[in-house]
């Protein structure tokens, strides 16, 4: 029971990071239709803010408090906002009116645009590098149970960030609107929605997602380097269709699902080589039987 | 209130519309009928900026618009109820209107505008919680039109209403669009394939055939005219 609980609370910890990198690459899918993959990659700008920013930030606010952490994250998070605009405005924008794989092969290019750029020497270097450590950690005991501060930190901070976004989707003007866009572009114009900066603010919004998700990673790797997203972007990815893409609260059940199956599947002695297999096996069996994802609906028209 | 001179319309290499000239009086309700294909939507989706047209040139209130994109050309009141009424399914009837009303800042304005359509069709208020997706094709419609009521029109284009709808919301529908047309003093530009119908509620008509117009006269003149019995009203 106690394995139980504690593979629960490490899949939890995971699958929240997955949960706020698939919420990007859903909203966009839902904007735009297509896969925005360079989404990874301003994970990896988002935790790289944070390397370069935290020991500015640590001799204003002191080391280690909670303040300055809270300073890093909104940093990061901005920073990557303007990064997640400037990307759509450059690259996808021009091609809006092109066919979708001409917009798909792009944000591969973007992809790899920023991964080997940043892995140049005079950038960020190809080597790993430790990350600085945010807050102090502690492990918690309950019972038998251990759970990391860092876990605690990154459950808290997805909680507080899925309920605001829930808040800005369901609630507010510009949330209402961007539903409107995802259902259909062409009704909001004639409704004067500005088809174009709805769009801005869903890039803007995504990207801030995935920087808070790539410190939250960083803080439990190792190290961090330039392909540090391609790993959990992809699952994050993945996490995104079995939810059912473009569904938000798909992307969230995804990711939850996909931390807690490869938490599991590794945490079986003897299985955790085939951890991925086996995770990945259930995924394909779910969307054999789901292919429009867990929360996902084929569309009817109406007349 | 709105003149249209000599517009050319082509998607690609296709053409069309060849050269339309048409006007609409300010208080008026016009029609623009003719057959699948005459160009009748392509004329409103080139007004309300959705295609942007060869040539020629599209004046409202004095002021050319054929070059605005198509959010700033709704800021100054100029509102298209597209074909297939394209509600978003996945709002609630109240966020549809509230959509409608993006670019209102007025909240008193927009209350008593979202009661005046509540008013004209009250099945909507009685579904206001449910999202459009649920509603009959006719309530569709009867939202579609209290979408565009919100965005505070001068002139509204309303693109084949009557599509697919039951005859008895048909009748609803058709009687409200004259009693916005009284009551707001709002301009209409009809496009109907239902001719009869779209004679019997306007005051100027113009019949499209193949990107041109064919004729034009006042609604009961072109009701009367022999050519257009034949091809239009099956008499």
């Amino acid at each position: 029971m106690d394995w139980f609980f504690q593979q629960l609370i490490n899949g939890l910890g995971l699958g929240a990071i997955y949960a706020l990198i698939a919420l990007g690459y859903t909203m966009v899918y839902g904007v735009l239709r297509f896969i925005n993959f360079a989404h990874s990659d301003v994970l990896m700008l988002g935790a790289f803010t944070a390397f370069y920013i935290a020991p500015k930030i640590e001799k204003l606010s002191g080391s280690q408090s909670a303040l300055g952490c809270i300073m890093v994250f909104i940093l990061a998070a901005a920073v990557c906002a303007i990064i997640g605009m400037l990307i759509e405005r450059l690259a996808y924008r021009p091609l809006r009116n092109r066919p979708k794989l001409t917009v798909l092969i792009t944000a591969i290019g973007v992809s790899l645009l920023i991964e080997f750029t940043a892995q140049n020497e005079k950038v960020f270097g190809a080597a790993p590098q430790p990350f600085p450590q945010l807050l102090p950690e502690h492990a918690l005991h309950w019972g038998a149970l251990v759970v990391s501060s860092n876990d605690v930190l990154t459950v808290s901070v997805t909680t507080v960030l899925l309920v605001a976004m829930w808040w800005i989707v369901q609630k507010t003007r510009i949330g209402t609107a961007m539903r409107a866009v995802s259902y259909n572009q062409q009704a909001a114009y004639l409704m004067g929605v500005p088809v174009d900066r709805i769009i801005s603010f869903t890039f803007g919004l995504g990207s801030a997602l995935a920087a808070i998700a790539g410190v939250l990673y960083a803080i439990k790797a190792p190290g961090i380097e330039p392909l540090m997203g391609v790993q959990p972007g992809l699952r994050a990815f993945v996490a995104a269709v079995l939810g059912g893409i473009g569904n938000l609260p798909g992307a969230v059940l995804g990711g939850v699902l996909l931390g807690l199956l490869e938490t599991f599947a590794g945490g079986i002695s003897g299985l955790s080589n085939y951890r991925d297999a086996i995770a990945f096996g259930i995924l394909i069996l779910i969307l054999l039987l789901k292919p429009a994802g867990l929360l996902g609906r084929s569309s009817v028209e109406k007349v | 209130m709105l003149s249209v001179e000599n517009l050319h319309v082509s998607y690609g290499a296709i053409k069309a519309i060849h050269g339309i000239t048409l006007k609409v009086p300010q208080g008026s309700i016009v029609t623009l009928i003719g057959a699948n294909g005459a160009g009748k939507s392509t004329t409103l989706r080139a007004l309300s900026g959705l295609v942007k047209p060869a040539s020629g040139s599209i004046q409202y209130q004095g002021q050319e618009i054929s070059r605005l994109a198509a959010d700033k050309i709704v800021a100054r009141g100029l509102c298209h109820v597209p074909e297939g009424r394209m509600v978003f399914a996945n709002l609630t009837v109240q966020e549809n209107l509230r959509m409608g009303a993006y670019l209102q800042k007025d909240r008193q304005w927009i209350a008593s505008q979202t009661d005046y359509v509540y008013g004209l069709f009250p099945r909507l208020k009685e579904r206001e919680n449910q999202s459009a997706g649920t509603l009959s094709g006719g309530e569709q419609q009867m939202l579609a039109i209290g979408r565009a009521l919100l965005s505070r029109p001068k002139f509204l284009m309303l693109d084949e209403p009557s599509l697919g709808i039951a005859p008895l919301l048909v009748k609803t529908i058709f009687e409200r669009i004259v009693e916005i047309n009284r009551q707001q003093g709002l301009t209409i530009l009809l496009v109907e394939q239902n001719a009869n119908l779209a004679l019997d509620v306007s005051n100027y008509a113009y019949v499209l055939e193949t990107g041109r117009i064919l004729l034009e006269g006042p609604s009961a003149q072109v009701k009367a005219d022999p050519q257009v019995q034949a091809s239009y009203l099956g008499t």
